[in-house]
């Protein structure tokens, strides 16, 4: 792939997506404002063609969950075309609208009220418009593939708008399909993407090339100490790379970097560039992590309160009490983050695969000094990356190489440094409280959880300009989850707590896919599962009977029905099975799991055999894809339970490599059933991260039908579980 | 010092110019201009880079340029001519491999970003062992991470393209 600088040129190099025709010839298709195009104006989402096809504009990118091909499928319906007749182009600052970032699962969930009213709105303006043409009242036409029809008569949406704007803003009269009508909503479209992809000719970001262009690696010390404490650069050697042709070193403060015209040399200048740090033992050290956590300062908030959880607790019937603690995991995209950026004339263009195009052009326009519009931010694709990596903090590297260099440059991080510069997803410690009546009726409910927020200061922007390590306010995703935290449940005394620590010194740390929620599940679920025992009660009966949403019982329905649950395992000899279930979601969506373990004592080797995930996302646009995240998201849930574990020393970060930050392989991969349970009348909910919860709390209880032994930490590794069945 | 290499691509006779040390995976992705490899882990961990050579699937993050001097090498971009040749096609524009076919009709990849290399593992095991069982399938792939859990729908592929060369 190759690009310039012009933007006409970007947009044709969209593909062959945008056939004859560029958005870039036409006049309102120029850069918008700092917050992109109006988002109250239809074209801003949609621009029809003479050939009778749509191009639809949308904000929410693709991290290979799909919603490339979902929300085109919304705006076909809306508008009365065929899949094949929408297409997308890529996403770009002050051409694609801005409609939040690609996070918390929200594409579907936030995007498809917006791509329906937008494509709802340009269909009332065109069938307005046919109506005059067709001589017909709007009540008698009908649309089949763009083509509206009365009376014998016809004319196509190309020849009523082709290639010009509609010039109108949204009237707030445009009325979405009600779901009886629709004919690709609910349906399994095939995604877009795939067929480039397997053939090898799917450009991403990886794969941006500029004329001129340098490579540059980008040195720091092996693996990250403590966010806050960023290590120093004491001298670096410029002649240790003197043999490597026309390898040029940049430093800015602590930042420093090697940049080449081959890709080879800038790697191995990388290696061979003489560096001395200054890095301090800023860090706890794996072994007293959680003590740390304990004794250190924490601000205390009450996340939700409602009776009186303690009184509750303490005349309860039956009462379970469960305190887990959950390491730092790393979200590890196949692909080290990229970038490539190009600096010049007082304008930055940037190429990444930032989460939030728009957020990053805020960032780096204060990073550079430059006026936000005079900074465009183009994503390309990279490998999924499941949260906040360092594809933000590449794009600073790339930006700030650039101005240096004046010459567009592409930063490659590589494996080492994505691993252990990671903003992690955080550490956590949980203790749960649970009560019941008699009749196995939950009374009560006390969660307090240990953890600290995300951090906000890109380590690239520290390095480089001494920027202060600032640290997000406590908020979804990082507060204790009501959720996931006894929500699914009915219950009339909850306290929900906070114990909120400073950032430092930790880990960097940001979202990483159902953030927290894992650690929060399995923590909550297994205490469930204590006091369903204690009140003799199976863990699926008991759920029920605390369960008062439909939809939560729909889910766990759905789960323990296909598993043929109870099933029958096995504690005694070397090898033990059993069962377990969980609920469990992130912030929107209801998801209920049922898993299979087999635990072999002597090793302590445990492998998931079976899992059935039950995710309803409410109307699932494309079942299919749906089914395929809920695949997805149990495999990296037996990673997570089975394998994941940032590991470090006082220093820094160990766990620089797949060798030594180990994920699921298709021999860990246990057979997997996904049950989409569709409501195509409801709004739709996140569906990329929710039924990780209810797997992780799941598997956990498994082990415990099993040995009879309940895991307090994860990830599950043989000397851990050794010492458990030990103990 | 730069070394000029002769080297078999995806059936083509190309000529570059590279230092001797350059592992070919920079070669194919700056030299030649391929998409289809990709850069994972640099340290044969991952299979994100596996190109055939011979026939035999290698890293090509870690496998040197010039080592591949003589050898024919095959990428991703490279499947559909060599699976062709070997069942004796000689089409102009071959089709998808088989293993491609099937992994569009799994619907398999999300990100996709393993899949230069899931792709050519799998064709390498189909071309050694053409009825393989989901254990031997298991056992072939295990080197090759895919981080977005897509591992049952490539073994179904694998299943499926299976199937379908013998078909």
């Amino acid at each position: 792939m190759t690009a310039d600088a012009s933007r006409r040129s970007v947009l044709k190099a969209g593909g062959a997506l945008l056939i004859g025709f560029s958005l870039a010839d036409l006049a309102w298709a120029q850069p918008g404002p700092p917050q992109g195009p109006d988002r109250n104006r239809i074209d801003s989402w949609i621009a029809i063609h003479a050939d009778n096809t749509a191009t639809v504009l949308i904000g929410y990118v693709e991290l290979g969950q799909g919603c490339t091909t979902a929300l085109p499928q919304v705006a076909a319906e809306e508008l009365g075309l065929g899949m094949d007749q929408v297409r997308t182009i890529a996403h770009e600052t002050g051409v694609t609208p801005y409609q939040g970032g690609t996070y918390s699962s929200s594409a579907i969930a936030r995007g498809r009220p917006q791509v329906q009213l937008a494509a709802a709105e340009a269909r009332q303006e065109l069938l307005r418009r046919a109506a005059e043409r067709l001589g017909a009242p709007v009540g008698a036409l009908t649309v089949e593939r763009g083509v509206v029809s009365a009376g014998g008569r016809s004319v196509t949406y190309g020849e009523l708008v082709g290639d010009r704007p509609f010039e109108i803003a949204f009237t707030g009269t445009a009325k979405p399909k009600p779901p009886a009508q629709y004919k690709l909503i609910g349906q399994p479209a095939a995604r877009r993407d795939l067929a480039a992809k397997v053939a090898g000719t799917h450009g991403y970001v990886q794969h941006v090339r500029l004329p001129g262009m340098l490579h540059a690696r980008v040195l720091r010390p092996r693996g990250q100490g403590a966010y806050g404490s960023p290590p120093r650069l004491l001298a670096v050697d410029e002649a240790s790379i003197a043999g490597i042709p026309r390898a040029r070193v940049v430093r800015l403060r602590d930042f420093v970097a090697v940049a080449a015209p081959r890709e080879w040399d800038a790697v191995r200048a990388a290696r061979a560039l003489a560096v001395e740090w200054e890095r301090g033992e800023t860090l706890p050290g794996e072994g007293s992590l959680y003590d740390h956590m304990r004794g250190n300062q924490a601000t205390d908030a009450v996340i939700e309160a409602e009776g009186d959880a303690a009184a509750a607790l303490a005349g309860a019937a039956f009462a379970a009490a469960f305190e887990g603690e959950t390491p730092y995991q790393a979200h590890a995209p196949m692909a080290p983050n990229c970038a490539v950026a190009e600096v010049r004339d007082g304008k930055a263009q940037v190429f990444c695969a930032s989460q939030d195009i728009y957020a990053l052009r805020t960032a780096l326009a204060g990073l550079l000094g430059l006026a936000a519009d005079a900074v465009t931010v183009r994503f390309e694709e990279s490998a999924g990356t499941y949260g906040h990596s360092l594809y933000d903090d590449v794009a600073m590297a790339a930006a700030l190489l650039s101005r240096e260099l004046a010459a567009p440059v592409r930063v490659q991080y590589m494996r080492e440094d994505e691993h252990g510069w990671d903003t992690f997803g955080p550490a956590h410690i949980g203790k749960v409280a649970i009560g019941a009546d008699a009749n196995g009726k939950l009374v009560g409910y006390s969660y307090e959880g240990w953890q600290h927020s995300w951090s906000f200061t890109e380590t690239t922007d520290q390095l480089a300009r001494g920027t202060e390590a600032r640290t997000w306010p406590m908020g979804p995703s990082r507060s204790v989850n009501p959720a996931v935290c006894g929500g699914m449940y009915a219950i009339p005394n909850v306290r929900l707590v906070d114990h909120a620590l400073p950032g430092a010194p930790y880990f960097r740390a940001a979202w990483l896919r159902s953030p927290l929620d894992l650690s929060f599940a399995f923590v909550s679920e297994q205490a469930i599962d204590e006091l369903a025992q204690a009140a003799g009660l199976d863990p699926v009966e008991f759920r029920r009977r605390n369960i008062a949403d439909p939809r939560w019982r729909g889910v766990l329905d759905a789960a323990a029905g296909a598993s043929g649950w109870p099933g029958a395992g096995s504690r005694s000899g070397d090898v033990a099975t059993g069962q377990g279930v969980g609920l469990g979601t992130h912030l929107s969506g209801w998801g209920g799991a049922v898993a299979e373990v087999e635990v072999d004592r002597r090793t302590g080797v445990v492998r998931v055999t079976r899992l059935w995930g039950a995710l309803d996302a409410g109307c699932a646009v494309n079942p299919a894809i749906v089914e395929a995240q809920i695949v997805g998201q149990l495999v990296q849930t037996v990673s997570r339970m089975l394998y994941e574990e940032v590991t470090f020393d006082r220093a820094g970060v160990t766990s620089l490599d797949w060798a030594s930050y180990p994920v699921a392989r298709f021999a860990d991969c246990p057979e997997i059933v996904p049950i989409v349970v569709q409501h195509l009348d409801q709004p739709s909910s996140g569906a990329g991260e929710e039924v990780m919860a209810a797997a992780a709390a799941a598997i956990a209880n498994a082990f415990f039908d099993a040995t009879g032994t309940r895991m307090r930490t994860f990830p599950f590794t043989p000397e851990r579980v050794k010492a458990a069945l030990a103990a | 010092m730069a070394e000029q290499l002769e080297l078999g691509i995806n059936g083509e006779r190309r000529r570059v110019s590279v230092e001797r040390d350059t592992p070919l995976l920079y070669v194919l992705i700056d030299d030649l201009g391929l998409e289809g490899p990709k850069f994972g882990c640099g340290l044969a961990q991952c299979g994100a880079c596996s190109v055939l050579i011979d026939g035999r699937e290698v890293r090509s993050c870690v496998y040197p340029a010039a080592s591949a001097q003589g050898h024919e090498v095959i990428t991703v971009e490279g499947l559909p001519g060599w699976h062709a040749q070997r069942s004796g096609n000689d089409e102009r524009e071959p089709p998808l491999h088989p293993v491609q076919v099937a992994m569009i009709e799994e619907q398999a990849p999300q990100c996709g970003y393993c899949y230069g290399g899931m792709v050519v593992k799998a064709a390498e095991l189909l071309a050694g062992n053409p009825s393989p069982t989901d254990a031997e399938i298991v056992a072939a792939m295990n080197g090759h991470l895919c981080r977005c859990g897509t591992y049952p729908r490539i073994v179904a592929a694998i299943r499926r393209a299976s199937e379908a060369m013998r078909a």
